[in-house]
């Protein structure tokens, strides 16, 4: 561990960090290739460019184009089958240049070591996310999200792990670890243990989720504290965005979290020579590696950076949850069933009648309308706002980007005022029959939902089953309408978001006002949107083709006549 | 650097290779040499060849069989010190003297690149090949870095690279030399200076370009003599600049494309650098059975165009039997790209086919590259036997191309692989108990038991019945 132990070596740090420093209006190309070259690097570039769907408001940015650089050490007398990779993300402004110039010194390091088993690619990415999209797809050799990009040149076999360094002030006091990628896809835990372990060692600070770990286990707020951590970890997963480039990593199936240096301003900061070591210790492990990390956990919940919450303990909770629906569908059905014998042969034995007399056929005629309507309706929300967007920006004075989540908030509003009459055609004897069937399949529709997503995206579906359960269990047309339906809107996917965000800034200690709340809530569903063109992230036709359609359908019963 | 090579241990037998040499051979004869290149980027590759033939009765059939030859690979064969001993018990010398006392396996495996091989095959010993002799070659190539090994410095030395210095030659060899390229590569003047100075030096067109060589004899007294030892040294006069090094007319590059655990694409990029002239590439391709491979979408296109493939052979695998094999020649224009992918489908393996150590994937060997690459510089046919050994291990046969075998890198690739752990094993013995029990039980309870009629049969016991009802004795 002889990283940065010299002084020859601090002050080519020293010198880097401060040539990085200076305002630089777009990656420094050129200087970049000079430098890894001169330490020994294959090096290589890779330009992209993307047009966005729309203009992105919260980066400020619509047509994007940038350059890759990145600097392949080769593994000596090995084959290049294996390789890890470091990558730091440059956003337009110079704000990870400290983390350029570790990456540096740590090639130089690294370069002169015989040890290394596996290549380690340097990666540095232009436009943070959407570079290291771009580079990922173009060295797996695919086209998902209609990124152009220039082929590679230069490669290094299948990458085992990847770690993602962020430095985002110039002082460091604690490293904050981000594991929740897109999709809610986590890293093995074993990776999160190995860096947790080399933190330890060197004596940083990790935090997770920005929050300081309990020092002290036996103390009386410490339950407190492990479930604030909980539910910010539970909403960024639910959230379904790469909390950081490795989350981009994951669906290529390569381990990988993100290194978050901040200042949190305590009084104990760090030079980068610690963060130096401690990268390099996890390199050196990973560099052991002979598999792929899979013994540990792919699945779990994190309360603290050394405690975890394993599948087999929080599964049954959702899966209980989901009974609910479950146990409501066969009541109905078994209620239909009655009602479908009819009055006076309800009093014999169902056993003897023939189970489905000629009115069951009407019943599930009648079903037909209110499911297509609300699929439209879904399929409005999901192709609309953004194959609207220039159509509303000419008549209305908006921008593009508004007009997508104006656009989207009136389809949304618009689907609940449908009429969705169409139960007229059922037979007046069982005036019962036509609403109860409706929510026997609304009800299998939502479990057979929320159960895949249970089963992908732990948080997200019990989210949505903790609040949509309880209110799609009670929806009936008869009983306090208003009162249902003040429920109903408040668990309708929308207002969950809503209350997720009022939530999310309450546990970081940061509360909204309304105004602002609405704000963010705007900025949130534009956001969605956004990450579904450009990374392929699922929440947003999820919500709009699966869940929102099933929610109507509740609606459709509520108001039923 | 030099691009990584894959590195395995290659054994070439090679049947067909007659008409190749003219003259009679000496016989039981050892050559070495040692050829040492300072690359321009602070590097430097010492290559050894050691070259022995003898003579024997069995004389090979006319024509070559090709029923029995036979191309095998071990991707996953990492070369290492296990390799190098029984390597180095081949030479005659074994290694204590010649050049074979440089081959100290510390420093042979503190390089960035390792290459080991053993060529055997059959030399003709005159013009109408009626006799023939064997040939073994061993050659041994290693890169020294300057970044690793030379920590940071340029300049090498025979001690630098190696930690010994030559003293004798090996009392066996019949030739015994050490060549330092000295080619400079600017124009103004040599860049290179070499200690001691050689006493001669030797030109030759090798690979397609113009090559100068300092040449120290081991066998001439005169080079050793005055200091009992010899230690070459290479002192750059300008230090060459650390840029982007030149580029061959052909290199390759070969991955696994697309991601998910059921389907993939493996891609072949070949390079043709060269500025205006198309040349001839036969690609060979071996890959196991549980990729398997989909013909119809095999691609080829350089430029944007699809290329056709003058000739493809193609042997689809057999299931834990044969590998496919992929044989096809293909035109390469001029300062393109062609990238040849196919589609293949991971194959869900047995459980017991699994390797120890399956969540790291399973090895994809090299595609092998043959090409006649086009020389910068004609080259005039070689005298076999006068010529250096580095220069003619495979023949020029065209003066104006040289011929070239390049390995691409072998690939990883992930199976579905199931959970190997503890939960797993408890699955596989549960169900096998649970078999056996729900077997035996299924057989005890659908069996049904009948109580056999005893035959009334037989002209024996029909006899005898009658007789004892005859004597009034109950019948049996």
């Amino acid at each position: 561990m002889g990283l940065l132990s010299d002084p020859v070596r601090r002050r080519a740090l020293a010198r880097l960090v401060l040539r990085l420093n200076a305002p630089l209006w777009s990656l420094p190309v050129a200087w970049l290739e000079r430098t890894m070259r001169s330490v020994g690097l294959e090096v290589y570039t890779q330009s992209f460019s993307r047009k966005l769907p729309f203009p992105d408001e919260t980066h400020e940015r619509y047509m994007v184009s940038g350059i890759n650089v990145y600097g392949i050490l080769r593994a000596p007398r090995a084959a290049s089958t294996e390789s890890l990779v470091l990558t730091v993300p440059c956003g337009p402004d110079s704000t990870n240049s400290q983390a350029v110039g570790l990456l540096l010194a740590l090639a130089a390091h690294f370069r002169g070591q015989i040890y290394w088993a596996k290549d380690i690619i340097f990666l540095v990415t232009e436009h943070d996310l959407l570079g290291t999209e771009a580079w990922l797809e173009a060295y797996h050799d695919v086209n998902v999200t209609g990124m152009q990009s220039s082929a590679l040149q230069g490669r290094a076999g299948a990458i085992q792990v990847a770690v993602a360094l962020e430095l985002s002030s110039d002082v460091v006091t604690s490293l904050d670890v981000a594991v929740e990628g897109l999709n809610g896809q986590l890293p093995n835990l074993d990776l999160l243990n190995l860096f947790q372990t080399f933190c330890q060692k060197g004596g940083l600070l990790c935090t997770l989720q920005g929050r300081l770990q309990p020092q002290d286990w036996t103390s009386v707020d410490r339950p407190l504290q492990s479930v604030q951590t909980l539910l910010l970890m539970v909403l960024q997963q639910a959230s379904g965005r790469p909390h950081g480039p490795h989350g981009l990593f994951l669906r290529y199936r390569v381990e990988a979290l993100t290194l978050r240096g901040i200042n949190s301003f305590r009084q104990y900061k760090y030079d980068l020579v610690a963060v130096g070591k401690a990268l390099e210790g996890v390199f050196r492990k990973l560099n052991h590696l002979l598999e792929r990390l899979h013994q540990s956990f792919f699945f779990y919940l994190l309360p603290a950076l050394s405690r975890f919450v394993s599948i087999g303990l929080y599964m049954p909770a959702a899966g209980f949850l989901l009974l609910v629906l479950g146990l409501k569908a066969l009541e109905l059905w078994m209620q239909l069933h009655e009602a479908g014998v009819g009055p006076e042969e309800a009093g014999r034995t169902s056993g003897s009648s023939p189970p489905f007399p000629p009115t069951q056929s009407v019943g599930l005629a009648s079903l037909v309308a209110p499911l297509l309507i609300s699929q439209a309706v879904g399929l409005a929300l999901y192709v609309l706002p953004v194959l609207g967007q220039h159509v509303a920006a000419q008549h209305f004075p908006v921008a593009e980007a508004e007009a997508v989540v104006l656009t989207l908030l009136a389809v949304y509003a618009a689907g609940l005022a449908l009429p969705h009459n169409t139960h007229r055609v059922v037979s007046a004897q069982v005036p019962d029959r036509g609403w109860m069937a409706l929510k026997l399949v609304a009800l299998i529709y939502l479990a057979l939902q929320l159960a895949c997503i249970t089963l992908t995206n732990f948080s997200l579906g019990f989210l949505l089953a903790a609040t949509m359960v309880p209110a799609a269990a009670l929806t009936k047309p008869s009983g306090p309408r208003p009162l249902c339906a003040a429920l109903l809107v408040l668990t309708s996917p929308a207002a969950v978001l809503l209350g997720s965000l009022f939530l999310w800034r309450e546990l970081q200690e940061a509360p909204l006002s309304l105004a602002e709340g609405w704000q963010l809530f705007l900025a949130a569903l534009a956001q969605g949107v956004l990450e579904h063109h450009v990374y392929g992230a699922l929440l947003f036709p999820l919500l709009a083709l699966g869940l929102y359609p099933c929610w109507l359908l509740f609606w459709n019963v509520l108001f039923w006549e | 650097m030099a691009a990584a090579v894959p590195l395995f241990l290659l054994v070439l037998l090679l049947l067909g290779s007659g008409g190749w040499s003219q003259a009679e051979p000496p016989r039981d004869s050892l050559r070495e040499e040692l050829v040492i290149t300072p690359l321009p980027s602070g590097d430097v590759a010492a290559t050894f060849q050691f070259r022995t033939r003898w003579d024997l009765d069995l004389q090979r059939e006319k024509g070559t069989d090709h029923y029995f030859l036979r191309y095998a690979v071990l991707p996953r064969e990492v070369v290492c010190t296990e390799n190098l001993t029984p390597w180095k018990k081949l030479l005659p010398c074994s290694s204590k003297a010649g050049l074979s006392v440089l081959l100290k396996a510390d420093r042979l495996f503190h390089t960035s690149y390792h290459s080991q091989a053993v060529h055997i095959r059959p030399v003709c010993r005159n013009a109408r090949c009626t006799s023939v002799s064997w040939e073994l070659r061993q050659t041994l190539s290693v890169v020294f870095d300057a970044f690793v090994t030379g920590q940071g410095k340029k300049d090498w030395s025979l001690f630098r690279m190696f930690s010994r210095t030559l003293t004798e030659p090996c009392p066996l060899a019949s030739e015994s030399r050490v060549y330092v390229d000295i080619t400079s590569y600017s124009q103004d003047n040599e860049t290179l200076e070499v200690y001691p100075p050689p006493l001669a030096t030797y030109q030759d067109v090798i690979l397609g370009t113009r090559r100068t060589y300092a040449v120290y004899d081991l066998l001439d007294s005169a080079v050793i003599n005055n200091s009992r030892s010899l230690n070459l040294q290479l002192k750059w006069k300008r230090p060459p600049e650390s840029e982007a090094p030149p580029v061959p007319f052909l290199h390759a590059q070969r991955y696994v494309s697309g991601y998910g655990l059921q389907n993939g694409e493996l891609s072949t990029l070949l390079y043709n650098t060269h500025p205006y002239r198309a040349f001839p590439v036969l690609l060979l391709d071996t890959v196991p059975w549980y990729l398997r491979l989909y013909v119809h979408t095999l691609t080829i296109t350089s430029k944007g165009k699809e290329n056709k493939p003058s000739y493809i052979h193609y042997q689809p695998a057999q299931d834990r039997l044969q590998p496919h094999l992929l044989e096809m020649l293909i035109q390469l224009p001029a300062s393109s790209v062609t990238k040849v992918s196919i589609h293949f489908e991971r194959a869900l393996l047995k459980w017991t086919e699994y390797t120890p150590d399956p969540n790291h994937g399973f090895y994809v060997s090299p595609s092998v590259l043959s090409a006649l690459v086009p020389s910068v510089v004609a080259a005039k046919p070689v005298d076999w036997d006068e010529s250096p050994l580095f220069n003619t291990l495979f023949p020029v046969s065209d003066s104006s191309s040289h011929f070239v075998r390049l390995y691409t890198e072998p690939l990883l690739v992930n199976l579905p692989t199931p959970d190997f752990s503890m939960p797993y094993n408890v699955i596989c013995l549960t169900c096998t108990v649970v078999a056996v029990c729900y077997g035996s039980f299924y057989n005890l309870l659908t069996r049904t038991f009948r109580i056999e009629e005893p035959r009334t049969g037989g002209l024996a016991k029909r006899l005898a019945n009658l007789l004892r009802r005859a004597r009034g004795v109950p019948p049996l």
